[in-house]
């Protein structure tokens, strides 16, 4: 599956606090936590972000707090998927269990720029610029997280695992 | 080859004998959440209509409570409903709670060689007392009321040895910050920190449990500390159920092994914007507007009684405001049978009962544009206890004191001998 998105690129240690701010973890309210998506660096992000955008970012992305408001605020504003050099541990698992597709990647870090365009090819594992002159592979997903995402997350799997239709 | 004490536990909570980066499905002893954590795990878990794993659950609301309006009202409800729904005999109102993490370690929760997750990231904070603890989500959480296991990949181990004897004003905190400061904010990311040595055996539980708390602050998806004598005793009259210590082998094979002397570590301060940011608090220096005593890092009675050592007939320096808010009831009740609360209170600090409120930037102290506060939390991100142009300083309960003292950031040293 190949969808084309704005790319937007943060640095190194994006904590979970940039990505969406304690004081609004008193309403769990999808929307509500899109539109603070990201307000800690960016007052333009929330605002401009588009679906099907992807984020790409430096070392330790999420890292931080275990509030899985974090995923949802990006997932809100239609973020298709993050690229990483790594991630933090928690963030990542939150995204795999809410069917965020995140992949890590240096190449792409390296490679892409912010407000480039860019095609996610999923089955390829790779990032291609939409100009054509750039692309950059994506590290393979872990086989026993790639069953929880082709399940469509961790509540699908679990129904699975529990027999439950 | 031996193994280390991460790979003893999932291998004992799965049945399999695990190597660093095997995967398994392991039984977990308990899982918490909170209140800002456990509504979306609520929603998830009903709508699998399966029985709950009721004795594994834990409640805790603590991060908006006493609910600070009328959202934080609703999700607080939540969980009272979930709990009264469920009939979950392991819910903690206010009045009788306080912090999560501290509450699951005083009710006896917490042993060593058992496996606790918690929607919450210092859930790591447990491994003071040589549980394999760590941080998970919501939706997570949720399948784990439903089934009472979870995934976990073995996480290579790194080890930290802390020998010599702790010098004066020198606590957990600094300890941690100085580990922090030398790997970095992804130091330990993935990976079990392994915590050991003379110096940490002569410490306070309440100290140990500093450090492991701040483990998630290099990364760590746990970090533990080998059960002895010290954590026997405190659990003496309070640990549910049997235990066993699992300590690591002699021939454990490590990704990475430090050796730090206690006796060179002095009071240090994490500076804005990140943990790893850390100096003497000796050259800090600036002036401070809050200063904030509490949390799961740094709200224990052994916290409180530093601090009240030093600000006894002291007065908070004008023009700075102090709170002091003790992580549980149980704490604020010795805290104010000592007379802590009133030398608190006598220095010019306002005391409260237990939330995290301020900690995350959420209420009870949130700073505005331009203020700076020294704080002993866990975290001095952009905007993490107010306003994005605000600034966090992070410092063991002896510094937050002594600076409140001073009106600026200083070694403890400088305000008492």
């Amino acid at each position: 599956m190949t969808c084309e998105g704005r790319v937007w690129k943060f640095g190194d240690d994006i904590n979970t606090d940039l990505i969406i701010s304690g004081r609004y973890l008193d309403n769990y309210d999808e929307s509500h936590l899109a539109s603070h998506a990201m307000e800690g660096i960016s007052t333009e992000f929330a605002k401009r972000v588009k679906e099907g955008d992807i984020i790409i970012a430096g070392r330790n992305f999420g890292c931080g707090s275990s509030r899985e408001q974090a995923v949802v605020s990006l997932k809100g504003c239609g973020v298709q998927a993050i690229i990483a050099v790594s991630f933090a541990r928690i963030f990542y698992r939150n995204a795999v269990n809410l069917g965020m597709q995140v992949y890590e990647s240096t190449d792409a870090y390296e490679a892409f720029n912010d407000g480039d365009k860019a095609s996610l090819d999923t089955s390829e594992g790779c990032l291609r610029a939409s100009s054509g002159a750039t692309e950059a592979s994506l590290k393979e997903v872990p086989p026993h997280l790639k069953a929880i995402v082709d399940s469509g997350g961790l509540m699908p799997y679990t129904k699975f695992k529990l027999g439950i239709r | 080859m031996g193994k280390t004490v991460a790979e003893k536990i999932l291998s004992d909570k799965s049945d399999k004998d695990v190597s660093a980066g095997d995967i398994v499905e392991a039984r977990v002893d308990y899982v918490m959440v909170n209140d800002v954590t456990g509504p979306a795990a609520f929603d998830e878990f009903d709508s699998l209509c399966v029985p709950l794993m009721r004795d594994k659950v834990v409640l805790i609301p603590d991060h908006y409570v006493p609910n600070k309006d009328v959202a934080s009202a609703k999700q607080a409800k939540k969980m009272r409903d979930f709990a009264r729904k469920h009939n979950v005999d392991n819910y903690f109102e206010i009045g009788s709670g306080g912090v999560c993490h501290q509450v699951m370690i005083e009710e006896g929760f917490t042993a060593p060689g058992r496996l606790i997750v918690g929607a919450d990231s210092h859930t790591c904070s447990y491994g003071a007392l040589g549980a394999f603890s760590t941080g998970i989500g919501s939706t997570e959480a949720a399948t784990v009321f439903a089934r009472g296991v979870l995934w976990f990949k073995t996480p290579e181990s790194m080890r930290f040895s802390v020998n010599g004897s702790v010098g004066r004003h020198v606590m957990g905190k600094d300890i941690i910050l100085t580990i922090i400061g030398d790997i970095g904010v992804d130091g330990a990311l993935y990976r079990s920190m392994e915590v050991e040595g003379d110096a940490i055996s002569s410490l306070s539980l309440s100290d140990r449990i500093t450090i492991a708390n701040m483990g998630i602050e290099a990364g760590a998806k746990t970090c533990i500390m080998p059960a002895d004598k010290v954590v026997d005793n405190y659990l003496s009259c309070r640990a549910r159920g049997e235990y066993s210590a699992v300590l690591a082998d002699e021939d454990a094979s490590y990704v990475d092994s430090r050796q730090y002397d206690a006796s060179e570590l002095v009071p240090v301060v994490a500076k804005p914007h990140l943990p790893s940011n850390v100096s003497p608090a000796s050259e800090v220096g600036v002036d401070i507007d809050q200063a904030y005593l509490g949390s799961c890092t740094n709200g224990r009675i052994e916290d409180l009684r530093v601090a009240a050592a030093i600000m006894k007939g002291r007065r908070i320096r004008e023009g700075v405001r102090m709170i002091v808010v003790p992580a549980t009831k149980a704490v604020m009740e010795q805290a104010l049978h000592e007379g802590l609360v009133k030398i608190f209170m006598d220095a010019g600090a306002f005391v409260s009962g237990p939330t995290c409120g301020a900690c995350l930037g959420g209420y009870m102290g949130v700073l505005a544009p331009g203020e700076r506060c020294v704080s002993s939390t866990n975290r001095n991100f952009v905007g993490r206890m107010g306003d994005k142009d605000s600034e966090v300083y992070l410092a063991s309960p002896a510094v937050v004191a002594a600076s409140a003292v001073a009106g600026r950031i200083v070694d403890p040293s400088e305000v008492v001998e």
